[in-house]
């Protein structure tokens, strides 16, 4: 299968290893990934500061780059989720542009959604002989509703023990630009979310995407403590090939 | 003895970097959150499937009842007083203290008892009722706790919900004096002994009263009926023993028919104290000869409120309940308690409320829309399917066209600019990637809110595109 | 203040003049839930709920209704209840405590109903599922402050008038009548979100429920 995969800005510039990882794991699955180069960002940082224009001129942008491809594969369940749920919302009901947006929603879907639902693996032939606690972000959880997906493709992981989160559905304080417009909320947030999750014993914590980690591993970071993030692609790509040469 | 008001609070960042150092206060509110998260999420579970169809019928019943709203306006008055009741119209708060002062004045009585109610605290009611020389009890636990600490409501179903027991207590032995019977020497800080003083205080107050104010949590058009749900029986008291009743209701309170109430009296307990019913409803139609006050007025309020209904995306907010579900759930809630929203309706419903029925032009105002991380967890519980992140955002809009802050929308003029190109993109990496090791640890400016509390990632040196790029080359 | 009603009703039609003039006022309502959430029998699920709010219950046989309610007043310590014109008079048989009738011509003062014992009244409808017994002031429960100011309240409820759920309760009652829908005795969360018993309605509840044939 021909995937296209939409990279988003976030991993792009600041976690290329996602990028890469996503890439080895689809391709390691028999598939061909196509990186279509004029893409650029989702436009969801601007959409949820209140900046409807340029979002949506950002969405086309997107539309444009992407119309053609059977499947889009995003490594990122907010950037996912602003195509699928927030797109057809851009344009007035009933317009040409959100037609355009409602068509295209169906062809895209979160990593981890794509694995399980569409290449029907959950067994990824991955290991990673870790201590791990999965953070299931908001926009996975009530937006994309990717439900147990994530978890039964960790469980599936060999060497990975898979401990459980307190509190694990609550948002982790992170929401964009709101980690700075409210920056106060923000880190109370995180430093709860990176608690429960040291206070697990894991030595990783991974999600399905990485600007929740971003703040919760900014947090763990400023705490010293030890705790390291995973993009869950990351997680799924790694063999015992690998942890053998590192 | 005038109320706190939430006049000259700080925009919400602000007054919530306070409430977020305020240990006993988060204290509280975690305990109590979590508790009320806990049972409710067993009696909705209870429902089964059937909760999400509660749920749609809820809110279908609801946005019906909005599109028509003239229409079931004018039924309820006509079913109102056909009864035997009285309909008044207020435009906004100034009109509806004016009615129910005069309404109280008529009645030759100088004291009012009150049953806990969101639109008489939104219009300020004790105060102006105070101004004319009437003195107004508040008879709920929590209002009685808040009226009488000289506190504001931090929530809607327990408006005092940010403070402990022992603190309660302490209220509770130096206050209460002042405005009747004292409380007991030796008082515990044991809920049933608090409770136990509250009964007292409030005892011979319920047996003298001669007239009371309640709102109600839903209007019946077709038959006229009110309905006041509650725990305590000072709601019981209060719409039973006086001789007079003013209601004040806003205007999106209203159902069409009786038989929709099986839908709400479902929804609400559930959603709000987390139980399958609240010990007390009343339901009054009209006035009842020999059974409870012979004199009742209906005050229906406008005050914002058809200037939500003008916004046909903001105009969910209208469905609302006032259940506190979503208070209840919101993480933000949780570390701020509700005074930091500067509202009698705090928490992710008051961020879309609040700015709607009061407009955009104050700091605070403009503030609220963005005082959620937009995790939706909101959305989820909201027993009539109110999409709280999509008004947030809507009104971020609306901010955003009127008054966005400078260094703000130069940057979101900038990111566009980067965005909307791949080359712009590659030159802004390349440029990240060049500069990764000279990044300071504390950055200045609004990026400081980001590295006050928390490290920036390590920035590649190459993008992903990069590596994309040279790998195909390589091919 | 006159034109207050013409402005209010004149701003919610401009504010809703994206509602197609055709869209039709009447609403037929979906109806897609079910009347109760549980199985097995209704009476029982009542009076788990019933306990669950911290009432006191008991089944009892149609023809010792007289007896237990007789002996629940007497384990109460009452000497006074107050009762409603139209208390069945078989219920007061075998009552030793004196019964105050709250009569229409002659009504308890609120301090009288303040000193008073008790109160025993029947019911209009009970509801299963949410362990609610609702009075709607018919004659055999009196005037709303009759079952509101005394602390003890003895509320007869007969198994015909259980339903199993709120559709079904609803249904049942007459809106016209001022009602009272009781879950357990009075209580409140205002305090730390815990439900404690016992503030401004009866402290005690308790009910005796009556077998008959359904």
């Amino acid at each position: 299968m021909r995937i296209a995969l939409f990279i988003t800005c976030v991993n792009d510039t600041l976690f290329p290893d996602t990028g890469r990882a996503v890439v080895r794991l689809l391709e390691r699955l028999g598939h061909e990934v196509v990186f279509p180069a004029g893409q650029t960002c989702c436009g969801q940082m601007h959409y949820n500061t209140g900046y409807r224009r340029p979002a949506a001129r950002l969405a086309v942008r997107f539309a444009q780059t992407f119309e053609r491809a059977d499947a889009v594969v995003v490594p990122s369940a907010s950037c996912a989720a602003m195509v699928r749920d927030h797109y057809p919302k851009l344009g007035r009901i009933g317009s040409r542009l959100s037609r355009r947006m409602a068509d295209l929603g169906p062809r895209v879907y979160d990593l981890t959604e794509f694995l399980v639902d569409v290449l029907q693996v959950t067994d990824v032939g991955a290991y990673y002989p870790h201590k791990v606690v999965y953070h299931p972000t908001c926009h996975g959880l009530r937006f994309l509703g990717l439900g147990d997906r994530p978890y039964r493709l960790l469980r599936s992981v060999r060497g990975l023990e898979l401990l459980e989160l307190p509190g694990a559905t609550e948002c982790c304080g992170f929401g964009g630009t709101f980690s700075v417009k409210n920056g106060d909320v923000s880190a109370a947030m995180g430093f709860d979310k990176a608690r429960h999750a040291v206070e697990t014993g894991a030595e990783v914590l991974c999600a399905v995407d990485n600007s929740c980690l971003m703040h919760i591993g900014g947090t763990l970071s400023r705490q010293r403590s030890g705790m390291r993030i995973a993009h869950i692609a990351e997680i799924l790509a790694s063999t015992e090939k690998e942890h053998a040469t590192l | 003895m005038s109320s706190a008001t939430f006049l000259g609070m700080p925009p919400f960042p602000e007054a919530a970097r306070s409430a977020v150092e305020d240990s006993r206060t988060r204290h509280n509110l975690h305990k109590a959150t979590h508790t009320i998260r806990g049972k409710r999420d067993a009696v909705v579970g209870e429902l089964g499937d059937d909760w999400q169809r509660l749920r749609a019928e809820g809110e279908a019943v609801k946005t019906h009842t909005l599109r028509h709203l003239d229409h079931y306006l004018e039924k309820l008055e006509e079913s109102v007083q056909r009864a035997g009741g009285t309909v008044h119209w207020a435009s906004d708060a100034a009109e509806a203290n004016a009615i129910v002062t005069r309404l109280v004045k008529r009645t030759g009585e100088s004291e009012v008892v009150k049953v806990k109610s969101m639109a008489t605290q939104e219009i300020e009611l004790n105060n102006a009722l105070e101004a004319a020389g009437i003195t107004a009890y508040e008879t709920d636990l929590a209002e009685l706790i808040v009226q009488l600490g000289k506190d504001l409501p931090s929530h809607i179903l327990v408006p005092a919900i940010h403070l402990g027991r022992a603190q309660i207590r302490e209220i509770f032995l130096d206050k209460m004096a002042e405005w009747g019977v004292p409380a007991p020497e030796g008082l515990t800080d044991d809920p049933r002994a608090l409770a136990e003083a509250a009964r007292v205080h409030l005892r011979e107050l319920f047996l003298r009263a001669k007239v009371a104010v309640s709102g109600a949590n839903f209007a019946v058009a077709d038959t006229g009926t009110l309905v006041v749900l509650e725990s305590e029986g000072n709601g019981r008291m209060c719409l039973t023993m006086p001789e007079t009743l003013i209601s004040v209701v806003g205007i999106e309170k209203i159902v069409p028919t009786w038989s929709d109430l099986e839908v709400f009296m479902q929804l609400l307990p559930r959603s709000s104290t987390g139980e399958r019913m609240n010990p007390y409803t009343s339901t009054w139609t009209g006035v009842t000869p020999g059974d409870g006050p012979q004199d009742f007025h209906l005050v229906l309020l406008d005050n914002g409120r058809t200037d939500v209904l003008a916004d046909t995306v903001g105009r969910q907010a209208l469905r609302c309940i006032r259940c506190s579900a979503c208070l209840n759930i919101c993480p933000v809630y949780e570390r701020t308690g509700g005074h930091a929203y500067g509202s009698v309706y705090p928490g992710p419903i008051g961020a879309i409320l609040s700015p709607q029925l009061r407009g955009m032009s104050s700091e605070v105002d403009r503030a609220l829309p963005y005082a959620s991380s937009l995790c939706g967890a909101c959305y989820d519980v909201c027993p009539v399917a109110i999409d709280i992140p999509e008004v947030l955002v809507h009104l971020r809009e609306q901010v955003v066209s009127t008054d966005a802050p400078l260094g703000e929308k130069a940057m979101m003029a900038g990111a566009e600019a980067v965005f909307g190109s791949s080359k712009a993109l590659e030159a802004v990496q390349r440029a990240a990637g060049a500069m990764r090791g000279a990044v300071p640890r504390h950055l200045p400016g609004l990026a400081g809110e980001w590295t006050d509390t928390r490290d920036i990632p390590h920035i590649p040196k190459d993008s992903f595109r990069k590596w994309w790029n040279e790998r195909e080359e390589g091919r | 203040m006159g034109g207050s009603r013409e402005r209010v009703l004149a701003r919610v039609r401009a504010a809703l003049a994206d509602v197609p003039a055709d869209e039709p006022v009447e609403r037929r309502p979906s109806r897609s839930y079910a009347d109760g959430h549980f199985e097995g029998d209704a009476l029982e699920v009542l009076v788990d709920r019933l306990l669950d709010y911290k009432a006191l219950v008991e089944r009892v046989a149609e023809e010792e209704l007289p007896v237990r309610i007789a002996a629940a007043l007497e384990r109460r310590g009452a000497a006074r209840v107050a009762v409603p014109p139209g208390l069945p008079p078989e219920w007061s048989v075998g009552v030793s405590v004196e019964c105050v009738e709250d009569r229409p011509d002659a009504p308890l003062s609120a301090a009288d109903l303040d000193a008073i014992d008790g109160v025993v009244t029947g019911c209009a409808v009970a509801i299963a599922e949410t362990g609610t017994i609702v009075l709607d002031a018919g004659p055999d429960q009196g005037r709303r402050a009759l079952t509101l100011v005394p602390d003890y309240h003895l509320c007869v409820v007969r198994a015909d008038q259980v339903v199993d759920g709120v559709p079904a309760g609803v249904r049942r009652l007459n809106p016209s009548r001022p009602l009272t829908w009781i879950s357990g005795p009075s209580a409140t969360s205002d305090i730390e979100l815990n439900r404690v018993e016992g503030v401004h309605g009866p402290r005690t509840l308790e009910v005796l429920l009556v077998e008959t044939d359904i």
